[in-house]
């Protein structure tokens, strides 16, 4: 992405009618470190990568429980996260008071996608920084949304956003069919060795990486660390030689490579147009 | 020219009573469950009680309405509390919170009479006794509504030490073991019913310890 003169105010429209200061938020989730999301009929995972500025610090908390039946997992700039889910924790909670029932998932991010829009159409406000995956089960079933700066939102069956999301979207593009009917066990795998694709050679282990599942039956929570590293230990044992997908790094900084790990955006086509 | 007087009041009285016993490493919490208006009676089988954390439960009677509101009220801020601390409201803390929100409302209150019990963060049994506007007391035992007057004084002379009209306080709960102390409370349910007509139907015993919460019922005269 070049400097131009377009790109100051998030009110100002470009030629092309794009409006950069949103396009360069959606960069900011591509900077962040990556979050996956996989679900099947009656469960969904989130997973994310934990980024530690150094060895002496903690890493930041990527995944929110926001409600019983609701979470979220982040990438991008966190402190926008934080006040996201602290926006999401309130409106199920208001919901829960006047209704006595659960939000469903697909009415809490709509809201959510309005107050990100709001933040696209005012000249004193700057869009959050923030890619959320969130996560929830009601009475239409299990579901997967992805929230961009942008104010729009998807339905996924399975999803990866943050820095080296591409090599997760590609296992699961080749694995998704099978998701729908996965057993809970099978999906906390999967969603594992996604975010396995990420770390490009790294190793697996507990400590660099947050698991959570919600599922009928099943509370949002986020699994505690000896679970996963057993989950991890069993699945090395068995050898799978999924090897990390070759691709640009995005620390080589080049526009062109950024641009490229935007997944299914067409060359030249605005991002948030998809 | 006389003051005019309200054809309408907010409130009503929902009648029933309230009890809470502290152990060393109990708590139980009592309410009839009757729900009466008037001379009337709405249904024998209404909970007062409450819980509002894991080792946190609260007995409330008066105005019904009130007590449910107030009981959706504490629950709601305490879902922000586990969000914000990772953990559950422990009951001191929820005792305070309980203070606060009836005091919020001081120039038009919410009519209920509660008691909290339930176990500190040493696993302690604890009770706390409220006025209608948030005044309350760490006590070793307690009993609100229609009833207390018929139960306090049997609990005071039955629960000699822990009593607060002992200065100062000789024990902060009762010595009593948990099953005398459920026996008691069933005793003081019986007496009650006797004389008070709000109080009858059946008692709902809640007893929180280490090992969770457990709930038990008795009958009581349905007249």
């Amino acid at each position: 992405m070049f400097r131009n003169q377009y790109d100051t105010d998030v009110t100002t429209w470009s030629p092309a009618g794009r409006l950069f200061q949103v396009e360069y938020a959606m960069e900011a989730v591509k900077q962040g470190s990556a979050a996956i999301g996989l679900r099947s009929k009656t469960h969904i995972v989130l997973g994310c990568v934990n980024k530690a500025n150094s060895e002496l610090s903690s890493h930041q908390k990527k995944i929110f429980k926001v409600d019983d039946h609701i979470g979220v997992a982040i990438a991008g700039l966190t402190a926008d996260g934080r006040v996201l889910s602290r926006y999401m924790r309130n409106e199920c909670i208001n919901y829960g008071f006047t209704y006595e029932s659960p939000l469903p998932v697909g009415r809490l991010v709509v809201q959510l996608a309005d107050k990100a829009q709001v933040c696209t159409q005012r000249s004193w406000k700057r869009p959050y920084g923030v890619g959320l995956l969130v996560a929830g089960l009601d009475e239409s079933g299990a579901h997967l949304y992805y929230n961009c700066p942008s104010g729009n939102y998807f339905e996924y069956q399975a999803f990866a956003i943050g820095s080296r999301s591409q090599a997760a979207k590609t296992y699961l593009e080749r694995r998704f069919e099978n998701f729908a009917d996965s057993s809970r066990d099978d999906l906390v795998k999967d969603a594992l060795m996604a975010i396995r694709e990420t770390l490009q050679g790294e190793t697996l282990k507990s400590s660099i990486c947050t698991v959570a599942v919600v599922g009928v039956g099943e509370p949002f929570h986020i699994l505690d660390q000896e679970t996963v590293q057993q989950i991890i230990d069993a699945f090395e044992i068995v050898g799978e030689q999924e090897g990390p997908a070759a691709e640009p790094d995005a620390a080589a900084g080049q526009g062109a490579a950024a641009a490229d790990q935007g997944g299914s955006t067409d060359e030249g086509v605005a991002p948030m147009d998809i | 020219m006389t003051k005019q007087q309200a054809n309408w009041s907010p409130y009503d009285n929902n009648g029933g009573s309230c009890v809470a016993i502290a152990g060393a490493d109990y708590c139980v919490i009592a309410a009839d469950t009757r729900m009466s208006t008037g001379y009337n009676i709405l249904t024998r089988e209404y909970s007062k009680i409450c819980k509002l954390a894991d080792k946190c439960v609260m007995a409330s009677s008066g105005f019904q309405a009130d007590v449910k509101a107030l009981q959706k009220n504490l629950a709601a801020r305490h879902l922000i509390y586990q969000h914000q601390h990772n953990k559950q409201m422990s009951c001191p803390a929820m005792a305070q919170l309980l203070s606060n929100t009836l005091y919020y409302k001081r120039f038009f209150p919410y009519y209920s009479f509660n008691v909290l019990g339930g176990l500190d963060n040493e696993g302690k049994g604890c009770v706390f006794t409220y006025d209608a506007v948030g005044s309350y007391e760490k006590v070793g035992y307690s009993s609100q509504g229609s009833g207390s007057t018929l139960i306090t004084p049997f609990l005071d002379n039955q629960l000699k030490s822990p009593s607060p009209l002992l200065l100062p306080v000789q024990d902060a709960v009762t010595p009593l073991v948990e099953a005398e102390a459920i026996d008691l409370v069933k005793t003081v349910f019986a007496s009650a019913s006797e004389r008070d007509i709000y109080t009858g139907d059946k008692v709902e015993i809640v007893v929180v310890n280490a090992a969770g919460i457990r709930r038990e019922y008795m009958e009581l005269r349905k007249d």
